[in-house]
């Protein structure tokens, strides 16, 4: 049925390129796969706010078609392929489960350029890019410990992936840094997008006792479900305090835009190449919502942190750290490097759940 | 505790329930509607659009009956009235559907919902437990109760209900001793969009009262399983769908509470569990195959 859907979707993307291409030769094409609805609060949306902003800044120049819920795994390899077939000149595939499918993909068209979001496996023509979103949940982890009456928190997360492991690690150790006896609940949703699940997973985290609500998944139900139990949330991906005004402390805000307006300015150029990006909060790849509902002195705290992790002060993942187990990870002082948080697979201590493998 | 997980899984199940309930009692019709995905996000999108726009969920219950009752109609011309062909037909149906529903809710995306609010019978809810857990909930529920008690009863007990069960099971026949066989199966057809529009209704009002494009995110699927899997009886699709949403929320609080067992495994133990108690319950193949519509798929046209 997804297929069909696919095949529908990618028919009338390549029927919408011929007829417009007709008319616009000179304009190059920079196509976007996105894993969700454009219009789904979170994830997706805040890529589509990207190409909006890249459609705005250089849409005389450039053309920007997109394919919206395009499923992960074998699926996607078609929908990629279509694209890369219509005469796309740069391709940002926008979901980690993608991974594989862009590589194959890019092997097939080396004229094409690619660039896959959160991912880590590159070629002379497939760059990836992703954001240290984990700085922004350190963040949100020192709020927690400061806001949690009981020191516990709850997180909603989609997939045992390192991206995500990173998040809830980032997280456990803001709060610890703050109150070392913090204690993190997590529920693996197994899903990103499923509004009535991550609700479910919502109620059950409060329902276990948790007073503090964090996710990593796409949609504003958990926020929603947190504003109904008069619990305190964070947003995730896009701003969401539409959904909770009296409810979410800050959420992470993705602003992809920025950095989609200046690949494409090199494509544009002739000076694209394939790199592998990782930007923070420092290069405004993420931004931290407004901090709200919460006292001055810890938003003082929260915005002092953000401050010292843009100057390169701070880094999250700096040692002393132990592994969940109690085994120790970091020495005292030591930085993670990028390959083992991009390859994340533990969880270090505090976090009160074990890691689906 | 218990208490709290109980009404989780009431929200949890009572749409699946509503939507396989009129399935049911399309395909004891003889017809073969795969296009509930697409008519409960279509009542999902009536339903909240309505809502925002006048302020009362109840008139968004009512926007989403119809709004499924409506789809359908579609569904039912082509398949009952051009006879088309009914998977085809229901699978494009759910397509058309997802992407309808998306355009509809265009304007409403993260405008935040109106929730539909219990119905709290007095005395009754005062009962400890059972009166919270049955008495302290919304229409929906009550509808949906009302509906497999309904059923049942219209299906088993009544001669209009016994004349449809004839029409799912040689059309032919039923059209010879003069039943209107085209006529009822577009009421049996209208009656299971109105409930999948109901069940949408109960996504985007109670369960997650919001706008979110593919909201229903496969429930539809699952409540045609619960159909087949109960084997065409009411009452089997009650306890199908409740314990589908029992081991949906029963996995999530098993891991909150921490009990380490992989969650890979337990995200696909609602499935896993549904069709094995359903599977022993109706392990005896003769009264399977009696409670199944021989004529379930099969295109009519009358010979006159």
């Amino acid at each position: 049925m997804k297929k069909l859907i696919i095949a529908l979707a990618a028919s009338a993307a390549l029927l919408g390129g011929f007829s417009t291409g007709a008319q616009a030769q000179e304009k190059k094409k920079v196509c976007f796969i996105y894993v969700g609805s454009r219009t789904d609060g979170g994830w997706t949306q805040a890529h589509d706010v990207g190409r909006q902003q890249l459609d705005k800044a250089l849409g005389s120049k450039v053309e920007t078609p997109f394919l919206e819920n395009v499923p992960e795994g074998p699926d996607a390899e078609r929908a990629i392929e279509r694209m890369a077939r219509s005469g796309c000149d740069l391709v940002f595939t926008t979901s980690f489960g993608f991974m594989d499918a862009t590589v194959k993909v890019a092997q097939k068209f080396p004229n094409v350029k690619f660039e896959h979001a959160t991912g880590f496996k590159a070629a002379p023509n497939l760059a990836t890019y992703n954001s240290r979103f984990y700085e922004g949940r350190y963040i949100q982890g020192q709020i927690a410990a400061k806001m949690s009456k009981k020191g516990l928190a709850g997180y909603i997360a989609s997939f045992p992936i390192p991206e995500v492991v990173m998040g809830i690690n980032a997280f456990e150790l803001g709060a610890k840094s703050i109150n070392p006896d913090f204690k993190l609940k997590v529920v693996w949703a197994n899903t990103w997008f499923d509004p009535g699940k991550e609700a479910d997973a919502a109620k059950a985290l409060i329902d276990q006792g948790v007073d503090i609500l964090t996710q990593h998944t796409d949609t504003t139900a958990p926020m929603q479900v947190a504003a109904e139990r008069g619990i305190l949330a964070f947003g995730q991906a896009s701003d969401m305090i539409a959904a909770g005004p009296k409810t979410q402390l800050t959420a992470i805000v993705d602003t992809w835009g920025a950095y989609y307006i200046k690949r494409t300015q090199a494509l544009l150029d002739g000076t694209w190449k394939s790199e592998q990006i990782w930007d923070g909060l420092k290069d405004g790849i993420l931004t931290m919502a407004p901090y709200t509902n919460m006292p001055d002195d810890v938003k003082a705290m929260a915005e002092e942190t953000e401050a010292k992790i843009k100057s390169g002060e701070l880094h999250p993942f700096t040692g002393p750290i132990n592994k969940q187990d109690g085994s120790p990870w970091l020495k005292a002082g030591e930085k993670a490097d990028d390959g083992t948080l991009l390859g994340m697979n533990f969880y270090v201590e505090g976090v009160d759940d074990k890691l689906p493998k | 505790m218990f208490e709290a997980i109980l009404l989780t899984v009431i929200t949890a199940s009572t749409p699946l329930v509503i939507a396989a309930l009129g399935e049911l009692v399309t395909e004891r019709a003889g017809v073969l509607n795969l296009g509930v995905e697409g008519m409960m996000i279509m009542g999902a999108v009536c339903a909240f659009a309505a809502t925002q726009m006048t302020g009362s969920p109840y008139i968004g219950i009512l926007a989403g009956i119809l709004g499924g009752g409506a789809f359908s109609l579609l569904f039912g011309f082509l398949t009952l009235t051009l006879v088309a062909n009914q998977v085809a037909t229901g699978l494009a149906l759910t397509i058309l559907g997802l992407g309808l529903s998306g355009q509809l809710g265009e304007a409403f995306v993260g405008q935040p919902g109106i929730k539909l609010q219990p119905i709290v019978f007095p005395l009754l809810s005062d009962i400890p437990f059972f009166g919270r857990v049955l008495f302290r909930q919304d229409l929906t529920f009550y509808l949906s109760m009302a509906l497999v008690v309904g059923i049942n009863w219209f299906l088993f007990k009544s001669r209009a209900g016994l004349k449809m069960r004839a029409i799912g099971d040689n059309h032919a026949s039923a059209h010879a001793l003069g039943i209107n066989v085209i006529r009822t199966r577009y009421l049996a057809v209208m009656f299971g969009g109105a409930c999948a529009g109901l069940a949408g209704a109960q996504l985007s009002l109670v369960y997650t009262p919001q706008w979110v494009e593919n909201m229903s995110a496969g429930r539809g699927w699952i409540a045609l399983a619960l159909v087949v899997f109960a084997s065409w009886r009411p009452w089997r699709v009650l306890a199908g769908g409740y314990l589908f949403g029992a081991v949906t929320i029963g996995q999530l609080h098993a891991q909150a509470f921490g009990i380490g067992i992989p969650s890979q495994f337990l995200s696909a133990l609602p499935y896993a569990a549904t069709i094995v108690v359903l599977i022993i319950i109706s392990h005896n193949r003769r009264t399977t195959l009696i409670n199944t519509p021989a004529s379930l798929g099969k295109p009519f046209v009358p010979d006159r």
